[in-house]
């Protein structure tokens, strides 16, 4: 099954994405690696929230 | 000619007079060896004007994304092809967000929305959230909610905000090219309203889209005419999607003398790092500006991006010796 990178959305096969990884240190994922949606993301001041219509919700803890 | 630095501790050390927009630039084309005695001199005008303590504030977003403003550096903005997506935070997550704020010995929780400006479902959500949060938690609250009418300035009041943050983002000459859907002058005026009604005014603004260094001291000239009782300084983040995704990171260099630049024009002001600092000044750098006129952090995470965890910056306050502000010297 395709995974996509979490922080570009794009397909994690194609290209390099060593810098995204690098910025999710600082940075909630954006995109879900399953199916690529947009993830709807909550950060407060401790923590973040990121749902998936799909396929859930993934937090910081 | 008299060295810029021997002018400051006379006119801002001794005298409590902030430099002007033409000195602070001297200060912000220092040569690099002279930034740790700028910073020295930052660090004893902080301490003269404005004591040891340390302010902590966290900061959450109640509205987020979909903005029809198209400030360049901001991922919020709905007129970009940004990854976030609009979501709005619930009362009793905010609650809970003002909670794991005050547990950090944090005396300011600032709430913040996306907009333009307030619309009523926004006060009313404020409003709601306001209440439930002085029913549960001891902090002082903020709001940065945009621009205001007079009547919405006078409404916050009336719900016991006690700061309003309200940037500038940049100086007045530059503004153009950050954003096109309002005017410096706009947010100006929403600034002078907030000071007029009693509010303490929290104005600052981000470091590296693109200013010239004349444009920083300008900057500075301009929030010191406004005299906020509080100067977020944020450096450049770039975020996808934005026009300023491209940008380089702010030197930390550069970043080290608007510090210190920025504590010389503004002696008696709260000066706060905010966003950016992690990226641009890294641990090392994040000390330096705190013993260089810094006197406020964000603590935890950021409206759209991660912080520094909060052990690590009150760790580093420890260590310096640095007491954080105590809720009964703000109130």
């Amino acid at each position: 099954m395709e995974r996509y990178c979490d922080r570009c959305g794009a397909p994690e096969a194609e290209g390099d994405h060593r810098d995204c990884r690098a910025a999710r240190l600082m940075e909630p994922p954006r995109y879900c690696t399953r199916c690529r949606r947009r993830l709807v993301v909550q950060v407060t001041p401790m923590g973040w929230t990121a749902r998936c219509a799909e396929h859930g919700t993934l937090t910081s803890a | 000619m008299t060295d810029i630095l021997e002018v400051a501790r006379r006119q801002v050390l001794e005298e409590g007079r902030g430099l002007s927009a033409e000195q602070a630039l001297e200060c912000l084309t220092l040569p690099d060896e002279r930034i740790s005695d700028l910073l020295a001199l930052a660090h004893e005008v902080r301490m003269r004007w404005c004591g040891p303590e340390v302010e902590v504030e966290g900061i959450v977003s109640l509205k987020t994304g979909g903005c029809p403003e198209d400030c360049h550096f901001c991922s919020q903005s709905g007129r970009f092809e940004s990854p976030v997506r609009s979501v709005w935070l619930n009362i009793p997550e905010l609650v809970e967000a003002a909670k794991d704020t005050a547990r950090t010995g944090a005396t300011e929780f600032c709430i913040v929305a996306a907009v333009r400006g307030p619309d009523e479902r926004l006060m009313a959500q404020v409003r709601e959230g306001i209440k439930a949060i002085n029913d549960a938690v001891d902090i002082n609250i903020a709001c940065s909610l945009g621009m205001l009418t007079r009547a919405q300035v006078d409404e916050l009041v009336e719900m016991g905000v006690h700061r309003y943050n309200h940037n500038l983002e940049t100086a007045r000459s530059h503004f153009p090219n950050v954003v096109t859907t309002h005017s410096w002058e706009e947010r100006w005026e929403t600034c002078l309203m907030v000071k007029e009604a009693g509010m303490e005014l929290c104005c600052g603004g981000i470091i590296g889209m693109g200013e010239t260094v004349e444009q920083r001291a300008e900057f500075a000239g301009q929030l010191a005419e406004l005299e906020p009782d509080e100067v977020p300084l944020n450096f450049l983040a770039p975020r996808p999607g934005t026009p300023f995704a491209d940008r380089p990171l702010v030197e930390g260099t550069e970043a080290l003398k608007t510090i210190g630049a920025f504590r010389l024009a503004l002696p008696r002001t709260i000066l706060r790092y905010a966003g950016g600092r992690e990226l641009t000044l890294g641990d090392l750098g994040t000390r330096d500006g705190m013993l260089g006129g810094i006197n406020a952090i964000i603590v935890g995470n950021y409206l759209t991006t991660l912080g520094r965890p909060a052990a690590q910056d009150l760790a580093l306050l420890d260590e310096l010796q640095m007491p954080i502000k105590a809720l009964s010297q703000t109130l």
